[in-house]
């Protein structure tokens, strides 16, 4: 059987890169008894497949693999999470259909919040969505290509929190016409003029669409059912700038200091607090 | 106490793996910090990828911490990307665990593994806010000490590390650390670095190299003599007589990002009676101390629990030598909660069938590569370096090891050996040629890749009087091996670079003229020199020329036997006159067997110390030739020459 398990990633595992995730997650494995199946062949390795690449140095409440199990297995995200360095914490697991396709193809955008730096960030923002399009030459495979990124943008918007400089909070898409050409949230910063590396990345959430709606690929722990967590507003057209998905409007306070200071409600329902259960990151 | 962190971290984003500075490690685990706590920093002074899975560093690390009297916490040399970032920002040396400033320790501890780190010790100390120069600290900075297998000649920083733990630290650190937690009571008041210094001294296996006078006559050195009563003459190593009593590290650091050895180490004996005579590892670490397997057996099962490591090493000098060696292995390989999925590696193979059939027996899975020493291409060869290895042995190990699916074999070679002749170095390509051959026998596509890195004489060592080659003379002769190996199917060829083992062997027999050299090149910019990217051997030249000292004088001659060395005052345990007569059979070709199963040579290890080895088995085990040049088991007329020597 296949299980797809949600997890955080806080503090100063940001600094681990997508690799070292993965080898993190096989020794958690192995500690934590998982029958994990392994593959065939020579140098048989565990069966794990992760999803999109979080940068190295983004923070995550909502990173997934889907693990293969030899047989029938229960995994219980509190004996998960022991086995798991601190600052990494199982928010969920839930068992997978042989029709759910991969996180590499189901996932079509990604909801972030990314602390900038002081600066023109509003400006920067508003010229951004206005324009018809922005091209840019960015590095794809070793090669430099040239791209509009203005479609990839599904929604943007600034906020003041009050303490620190402006958040960023963007909805990206990660496929465009059905190809994998997502945009990279440092690509974004960059465009909008801002230095990657002094901005601060939270992803938030990954979205799915399932039988039209939009919805996370596990909900965390103690959310509503599998469906509670979706939404079906609007069915999603991931192209220009029409905005897919749930409103992204209103923040999700959490540890992070790109939402330290906001004390905005909970008001929706539309989303579980992805914060319960979940260790601050340190 | 403070944390650097919220200075860190905006550093990380702009710096290669900058996983290597967070710390978080899988088990690791600090004391509590304590006014009365005597505090350390261990020091790898190398990149956190290559120091962090370090033996050495992770036992002192928990022995220390398990004290009510002590802290310790680690760091590694940072790259030279975030070191400029550090020096911009003024962010000093800083602990991985805590990340607290290196100046809010007692003392950095350095593990001194290579000499080309040497001009990163510097480096470190200037990282963390302190003068390089012992003599220029000030009375309330931390002390610099260093361990390892360097410290067997710590004459090249004398000058700037205030003192030297010979030997093995499990037991050294506790009484270093009653020393200073007097000393850190006292306040570390001025002058109380000079009294500390003084009873450091005391401690067995402490060398605090400004309590000595040095004196010269011409480039020849006279002598390293103590400056005052009570500081002892000669400085012997620090020998724990029974690794069972130190099951450490108990709970291995499991890094969060990639490092060399990643896997779990458990250490199945300390010390090599082989005798081969360029080891200076095998030299320094007599006698042989086995652990119990039953504790090995444990220290796997828990370890692996533990770690979540699917791949542990049974590391030694010499693994296959261990007495337990196949009920350890099969214990591991049968032990149902393993699931068939442990891999079980030997580093340090020895070259006959036998140790290929243990091989073959615990990797079952991921069959990629072996590897085999022979060191020397001629029988006549390995005799002079007492690497008693017939042809025999290796055709059979790797024909045991293609018959029985591997496809790719290794073999590791020294080139500027003492006595070389053109006719030894073309021996390693005939080797690497007929392995080849007895490969292709087995059909597939086999290679043999021969490995070839050029000889520096380490001290303590029956070469520490032999004259080391030049660069050309080594780029000579793997040229030569290149033209004779050009043609060959399926032998590949792979060198080390000549320039780097020269600058190494500048710091290997370097007396204390050597310290400005180091300093040179680290003002220079020379650090990292283990790495081909940052080594440059101009900056050596350069630094040894100003400093008006002689690469010939200091690499490339040989000693007398009368010649005072610059370590004769530190002591491995090994009688001086047992290394000169083993450099004067090495220079007549004669091999000395194995002293595990074969008469005392007396070479002073065990009785210097009232130790004894602790083997579990009086007899070598099965198969191969032992090291003695002949197959054992079938009885063959001896063809080494037992010495007549004087019998302990």
């Amino acid at each position: 059987m296949r299980v797809r398990i949600r997890f955080s990633k806080r503090g100063k595992l940001r600094w681990i890169s997508h690799r070292d995730v993965a080898r993190v997650w096989e020794r958690a494995l192995r500690r934590a008894e998982v029958p994990v199946a392994y593959s065939e062949g020579f140098s048989p390795r565990p069966r794990l497949s992760f999803g999109l690449a979080l940068p190295t140095g983004a923070e995550s409440v909502a990173e997934y693999l889907d693990v293969d199990l030899d047989g029938e297995a229960t995994l219980s995200p509190p004996t998960l999470s022991s086995a798991l360095p601190s600052g990494m914490e199982v928010g969920g697991t839930a068992p997978l259909e042989p029709s759910d396709s991969s996180l590499q193809h189901a996932v079509v955008a990604c909801d972030w919040q990314i602390t900038l730096p002081e600066g023109p960030a509003d400006d920067a923002a508003r010229r951004f969505l206005e324009a018809p399009s922005v091209v840019v030459t960015r590095e794809r495979k070793g090669h430099q290509v040239t791209d509009d990124i203005r479609p990839s943008v599904l929604d943007l918007e600034v906020r003041r929190p009050g303490a620190g400089g402006p958040v960023l909070a963007c909805r990206l898409a990660t496929q465009l016409d059905g190809q994998p050409r997502g945009l990279r949230p440092a690509e974004l910063i960059t465009a909008l003029g801002f230095d990657p590396a002094a901005a601060r990345m939270l992803r938030t959430h990954q979205w799915i669409v399932r039988d039209g709606a939009w919805c996370e690929p596990v909900p965390a722990v103690d959310a509503p059912a599998r469906q509670g967590a979706c939404d079906i507003r609007r069915d999603p057209t991931l192209n220009g700038t029409d905005l897919g998905g749930p409103d992204l409007r209103e923040p999700r306070p959490d540890t992070h200091p790109a939402a330290a200071g906001l004390r905005a409600p909970l008001s929706t329902g539309l989303r579980a607090p992805l914060s319960t259960g979940l260790r601050p990151g340190g | 106490m403070s944390c650097l962190w919220p200075r860190i971290e905006p550093l990380l984003a702009r710096v290669q793996k900058p996983a290597r500075y967070i710390g978080c490690e899988g088990g690791a685990r600090v004391a509590a910090w304590g006014p009365s706590k005597v505090a350390w920093l261990l020091t790898y002074p190398d990149a956190y990828e290559v120091g962090l899975p370090n033996q050495g560093l992770q036992i002192l690390y928990e022995i220390l911490n398990e004290r009510p009297d002590a802290v310790a916490e680690r760091t590694y040399a940072p790259w030279p990307d975030m070191e400029a970032l550090m020096r911009r920002d003024g962010v000093p040396l800083f602990s991985v665990d805590g990340h607290r400033p290196a100046g809010e320790f007692d003392v950095l501890a350095f593990n001194l593994s290579a000499e080309l780190v040497y001009t990163n010790v510097l480096n470190c100390i200037d990282l963390a806010g302190m003068e390089v120069r012992a003599e220029r600290r000030r009375d309330s900075d931390p002390l610099i000490m260093a361990g390892g297998h360097c410290t067997y000649n710590p004459e090249p920083l004398a000058d700037y590390v205030d003192a030297f733990v010979i030997g093995d630290g499990e037991e050294a650190v506790g009484e270093i650390t009653d020393v200073l937690r007097d000393w850190k009571a006292s306040g570390r008041g001025p002058g109380s670095r000079r009294a500390v210094l003084g009873e450091l001294a005391a401690v067995p296996g402490v060398y605090v190299p400004s309590l000595y006078d040095v004196a010269y006559d011409g480039p020849r050195l006279l002598g390293v003599t103590p400056r005052h009563p009570g500081v002892p003459d000669r400085v012997e190593k620090r020998t724990i007589a029974d690794l069972g009593a130190w099951p450490y590290p108990r709970h291995q650091l499991v890094p969060l990002t990639e490092v060399v050895h990643d896997r779990l180490n458990v250490e199945v004996f300390r010390g090599c009676t082989r005798g081969c005579r360029f080891c200076q590892a095998g030299m320094i670490t007599r006698p042989v101390r086995e652990r119990p397997a039953e504790q090995v057996r444990r220290m796997i099962s828990d370890g692996l629990a533990a770690t979540g490591y699917d791949e542990v090493a049974l590391t030694s000098l010499s693994t296959a030598d261990y007495s337990g060696i196949q009920d350890v292995v099969g214990g591991v390989i049968n032990d149902p909660t393993c699931s068939g999925q442990v891999a079980v590696s030997l580093p340090s193979l020895r070259v006959d069938a036998f140790t290929v059939g243990i091989a073959s027996e615990i990797q079952k899975v991921r069959r990629t590569g072996l590897t085999f020493a022979p060191e020397g291409g001629t029988w006549r060869m390995r005799q002079v370096i007492n690497k008693l290895i017939r042809e025999e042995d290796i055709y059979g190990a790797v024909d045991s090891a293609f018959s029985q699916g591997w496809q790719r074999v290794k073999l590791y070679f020294l080139i500027g050996l003492p006595t070389e002749t053109d006719e030894d170095v073309l021996g390693i390509g005939e080797l690497a040629r007929n392995c080849a051959r007895v490969g292709r026998a087995h059909g597939g596509r086999v290679t043999v890749t021969a490995s070839v890195g050029g000889f520096v004489p380490k001290p303590q060592t029956p070469f520490q009087w032999f004259g080391q080659e030049t660069v050309p003379g080594l780029t000579g002769k793997v040229n030569l091996l290149r033209d004779a190996t050009r043609r060959d199917r399926g032998v590949n060829l792979r060198w080390h670079d000549a320039r780097a083992s020269l600058a190494e062997g500048i710091a290997s027999r370097g007396d204390r003229r050597i310290g400005p050299v180091i300093e040179e090149v680290w003002r220079r910019g020379g650090t990292f020199q283990e790495w081909s990217e940052h080594f440059d051997l101009g900056l050596w030249e350069d630094a040894m020329a100003s400093a008006g000292l002689s690469l010939e004088w200091y690499v490339h001659r040989d000693r007398d036997e009368d010649e005072v060395l610059p370590w004769d005052h530190i002591s491995a345990g090994l009688h001086r006159d047992f290394l000169w007569q083993d450099w004067q059979d090495a220079l007549a070709a004669a091999g000395v067997p194995d002293c595990r199963w074969t008469p005392c040579y007396d070479c002073g290890a065990c009785t210097g110390y009232g130790l004894e080895h602790v083997v579990a088995s009086a007899v070598p085990p099965a198969g191969g030739s032992q090291g003695t040049g002949v197959d054992l088991s079938s009885g063959h007329v001896v063809p080494v020459r037992l010495l007549d020597r004087a019998r302990a």
